[in-house]
């Protein structure tokens, strides 16, 4: 096997053959602006509701005009907190997670210094939330609930619906990151409680650097980007057209794809996943595992570190991720798995697979069969384990 | 990606001196499985000639904690104890081709585990040796006062960043920022040389002579502040010069101009930017 065996997908996808077909006239022919009075542009505008409407269609939205396109899920992020903050400024606490992405995380000690409580909720050692603390929380001063849909780590689903039920029982706007449950799992805005919902390009096969915001009809709204009027003067400056053609058509396609993600996609997961808890010893799943997208996978090798697996296993053409201090760019493990209270001994050696419709079983097999021997490897080094076990202070104790 | 060098890829994929030695003179055991990386080092070391016959390493940690751990093996088989105690985390990096500089702190940790090998060669009790160690500073990673201290001064760090990447101390909660501020200060203050802890050491401009004081301020009017006024309509006249003080007319528009205080005020600004920062400016009117 010559190529990369890719199960890295919640960090990025293949643009789909027929999504870049899709995009290529809009670079070199027809690269009109959209906002032109002449056909030239003209017809690029049109182009781009045709997107509109396969997004809103992805996602289940009533009207076309509820998406607004942006530059990615970041950017959608910021836009439903600052939004909401700014619509509600007598409100001063928001209700998050504490396993949030960065692009939620990060804002809080931002926040915090403006004023803003920023309560955060905690997880169980499956990752899931107690809804009896986050009904406790909610109040009349929140401005805004954001939860994701679904973990990026772990894969854990949130019950956001039902929570978006309770916020709005409060008066309460819900917001949910949904970048990494679109196109795995379905999604239906319609007749929905969510207000505002996040979606990025890159993690359904369209290219990077094209993001989706999802306004419900009446809710309250201040613009993050101000300047020109494209999206209605939601979100200013020149549309990425390009990127936003490829979006709808790869959200086009998405949906037609949901039964096999959860089907193929989700047997091809459980093999992986399946396989390598019964063939490495001391290895722990993190995560619910009857409650997680179809695709994902989190593993914990215990007393090895994840950058060497990562390394081994890319020097046998196998692109993983991992939550290790050493491959976040940070010196501590991944928020998540600490939040979810994964021991030490395992955090440090966690590896996520992420697959995609594009991998197959023999992609799978093949890396159950090379996976075990890099553990083996790694283990061999370790002051922390010894004759195919972990040393004395490691063991269980039965005293 | 880190960017690895290909001598830390190949120690990391190929380890020499992995194991465990039975009997050995010398065992350390530095960091711990919660930090993310640890290093248990064992030497074989020739009585009389002090000579260390064979090291051996067991690593838990991230590939360049593995290179680091076995590059540090090679290095030290065949010296003496002596010889030994002189090699430096910068030669292990440099041994390496050199490591990321986030990953500095593989490399200490390679010292750290060879220094502690050493006194427990001597019989130096290693307790003893970390209650000498001053405050607990990082409480995250249990990095105590004494050890920032000495890998600042061994490296000549300058920033906390720096301290975090050699030492770790600081990664985590990041409350620690300003006692290794501090210890940063207090170590080139000892060095004799002071500094400011994420700025450059200041800039002492030479004492000027009352000429060249002058000779500047006409400078930077004629060059610097009469040639915007002019694009404005204005002018001005500089009237006198008398230490720190400055006396101008404003002529043209800018006399009659509203915002004659303004006008004023970053004119005054731009004297004390490029002469010297205690010029006072005074608008004389005729």
């Amino acid at each position: 096997m010559n190529k990369v065996i890719y199960m890295d997908n919640n960090a990025t996808t293949k643009v789909d053959e027929a999504v870049f077909e899709e995009m290529k006239p809009y670079f070199t022919s027809l690269y009109g602006n959209p906002s032109s009075m002449h056909t030239f542009g003209g017809q690029v505008g049109k182009k781009i509701e045709e997107a509109r409407e396969r997004i809103a269609r992805l996602i289940g939205a009533e009207h076309t005009t509820e998406i607004i396109f942006t530059s990615c899920g970041t950017e959608s992020d910021s836009t439903a907190v600052f939004s909401a903050l700014q619509a509600y400024p007598e409100r001063k606490e928001i209700i998050t997670t504490r396993v949030e992405h960065p692009a939620i995380m990060s804002l809080a000690p931002h926040l915090e210094k403006q004023g803003i409580a920023v309560i955060q909720l905690k997880v169980d050692k499956y990752g899931n939330l107690d809804l009896n603390e986050y009904g406790r929380c909610l109040n009349e001063d929140i401005a805004l609930v954001t939860v994701m849909t679904a973990n990026n780590e772990t894969g854990v689903i949130f019950p956001v619906e039902k929570m978006a039920q309770m916020a709005k029982q409060r008066g309460v706007l819900f917001h949910t990151d949904a970048v990494q449950a679109a196109g795995k799992i379905p999604i239906n805005m319609n007749n929905s409680a969510i207000d505002m919902l996040s979606i990025s390009g890159h993690k359904l096969h369209a290219p990077k650097g094209v993001g989706a915001f999802y306004l419900r009809r009446g809710t309250r709204f201040r613009p993050f980007l101000r300047g020109g009027h494209q999206e209605r003067n939601r979100r200013s400056g020149t549309e990425n057209v390009t990127s936003i053609i490829g979006f709808g058509k790869a959200a086009e396609i998405a949906q037609t794809h949901i039964d096999e993600e959860n089907t193929r996609v989700k047997e091809m997961r459980d093999r992986l996943e399946g396989e390598i808890l019964k063939r490495v010893p001391r290895t722990i799943l993190n995560g619910d595992m009857n409650n997680r997208l179809p695709n994902t996978t989190n593993i914990s090798f215990e007393f090895i570190e994840g950058e060497g697996i990562l390394l081994l296993l890319n020097e046998l053409d196998i692109a993983a991720s991992s939550g290790s201090a050493c491959t976040s760019g940070s010196l501590e493990p991944s928020h998540v798995l600490r939040a979810m209270g994964v021991p030490f001994t395992a955090a440090h050696g966690s590896i996520r697979f992420s697959l995609s419709r594009y991998n197959t079983m023999e992609e799978v097999d093949y890396v159950i069969e090379k996976l075990p021997p890099v553990i083996e490897t790694l283990r061999s080094i370790s002051p922390y384990w010894k004759d195919g076990r972990p040393t004395p202070e490691f063991e269980p104790r039965f005293d | 990606m880190w960017d690895y060098t290909d001598k830390v890829k190949e120690y990391f994929m190929n380890p020499k001196n992995v194991g465990v030695i039975e009997n050995a003179d010398a065992v350390a055991e530095v960091g711990s499985i919660t930090c993310g990386d640890a290093l248990k080092l064992m030497l074989k070391v020739e009585a009389g000639t002090e000579k260390i016959l064979d090291a051996k390493f067991q690593t838990f940690g991230c590939g360049s904690a593995i290179a680091s751990s076995s590059a540090l093996t090679e290095m030290i088989i065949g010296k003496t104890v002596k010889e030994a105690e002189k090699i430096t985390n910068q030669d292990i990096a440099d041994y390496l081709g050199g490591l990321p500089k986030e990953k500095m702190h593989c490399s200490v940790m390679g010292k750290e585990a060879l220094e502690a090998a050493i006194a427990n060669y001597r019989g130096i009790d290693l307790k003893q040796l970390k209650e000498d160690e001053g405050s607990l500073v990082c409480k995250c990673f249990g990095i105590y006062e004494g050890f920032i201290k000495k890998v600042v001064q061994e490296n000549s760090l300058k920033t906390v960043e720096e301290v975090t990447n050699y030492t770790k101390a600081g990664g985590g909660c990041q409350s620690c920022h300003p006692a290794i501020e501090e210890i940063i200060e207090k170590v080139w203050k000892e060095k004799g040389k002071y500094l400011h802890v994420g700025e450059e050491a200041p800039k002492h401009k030479p004492a000027m002579t009352n000429l060249q004081r002058i000779a500047l301020i006409t400078e930077t009017i004629e060059k610097e502040i009469r040639p915007t006024l002019v694009q404005d309509g204005g002018d001005l006249e500089l009237i006198d010069i008398a230490g720190n003080e400055v006396f101008i007319a404003l002529r043209g528009q800018c006399a009659a101009c509203s915002s004659a205080t303004y006008t004023t005020g970053s004119i005054e600004g731009k004297l004390r930017e490029m002469v010297s920062p205690d010029i006072v400016v005074h608008l004389q009117s005729d």
